[in-house]
């Protein structure tokens, strides 16, 4: 999973550089967070902006990531949907579940 | 000739075969003659149910046996739209997998719920030594 990953203070910033997010990748995806938790670095935003296609797999790494920092005390916030990467956490109802924003800018400014 | 489209494509059971047969089918949706819906919600739906499928199938039913082959036969009319993926496995429950609504925070089991609400029809079954996942969208 081609990741581009900046620190803003202890915010972790996660540019997905990838069109699709699905059984193949979803599973490094995950790794690549759980290094990043090991470290001790928890609170995430994932800007998906570059995303056009998610399926149940990728979204289940995300469930995953979000988890394991709530877990640490932290949080994993979402930005930068695609309307049909939204409509995705919309039939899954897991728009309830994440923090979704427009921006990287506005996301940061929630933590 | 009809406005009939059909595909009959058959891949080795390997995740990356995942997006060129997503594209397939999103690509299909834009060969169908008169459909009047919104056709880039139709083609990503298609992408997505066939992602979904073939991940079944390759991760359920074939077991993550690169070996296994996995075939998709897609058929469209002017009236619906027939997705089949074959796989080769020892199948799974559909209605188990399908039962139980999914937990909000649960990491897997929406493949199945996603495929069941986005299409109009959803069997599987077995079929000359193999198991087929079937499903149908209508198109108006």
């Amino acid at each position: 999973m081609q990741l581009e990953t900046k620190e803003h203070g202890d915010i972790v910033i996660i540019d997905v550089k990838e069109e699709r997010m699905d059984a193949h990748n979803s599973g490094t995806f995950k790794e690549q967070m759980l290094a990043l938790f090991d470290e001790g670095r928890c609170r995430l935003i994932i800007n998906l902006s570059n995303v056009r296609f998610v399926d149940s797999s990728g979204l289940g790494a995300l469930v995953s990531g979000f988890k394991n920092a709530s877990a640490r005390d932290g949080n994993l916030k979402l930005c930068g949907l695609q309307p049909q990467v939204r409509s995705m956490f919309e039939l899954t109802r897991l728009h309830r579940v994440f923090e979704i924003f427009t921006t990287v800018e506005e996301a940061q400014e929630s933590f | 000739m009809g406005d009939k489209v059909e595909v009959d494509i058959t891949i080795p059971g390997q995740t990356r075969y995942l997006g060129l047969i997503g594209r397939i089918g999103e690509n299909m949706v834009y060969a169908l003659a008169g459909y009047a819906g919104d056709r880039e919600e139709l083609a990503y739906h298609l992408n997505l149910v066939l992602t979904e499928a073939i991940t079944n199938a390759i991760c359920h039913a074939n077991k993550n046996n690169p070996e296994k082959n996995i075939q998709i036969q897609i058929s469209a009319n002017e009236n619906q739209l027939i997705m089949k993926v074959f796989d080769e496995g020892c199948g799974f429950d559909l209605q188990k997998m399908a039962g139980d609504e999914v937990k909000q925070t649960a990491e897997c089991g929406r493949g199945i719920q996603i495929i069941r609400r986005l299409m109009d029809d959803v069997a599987y079954h077995r079929s000359h030594n193999r198991n087929v996942l079937e499903m149908t969208k209508k198109l108006h």
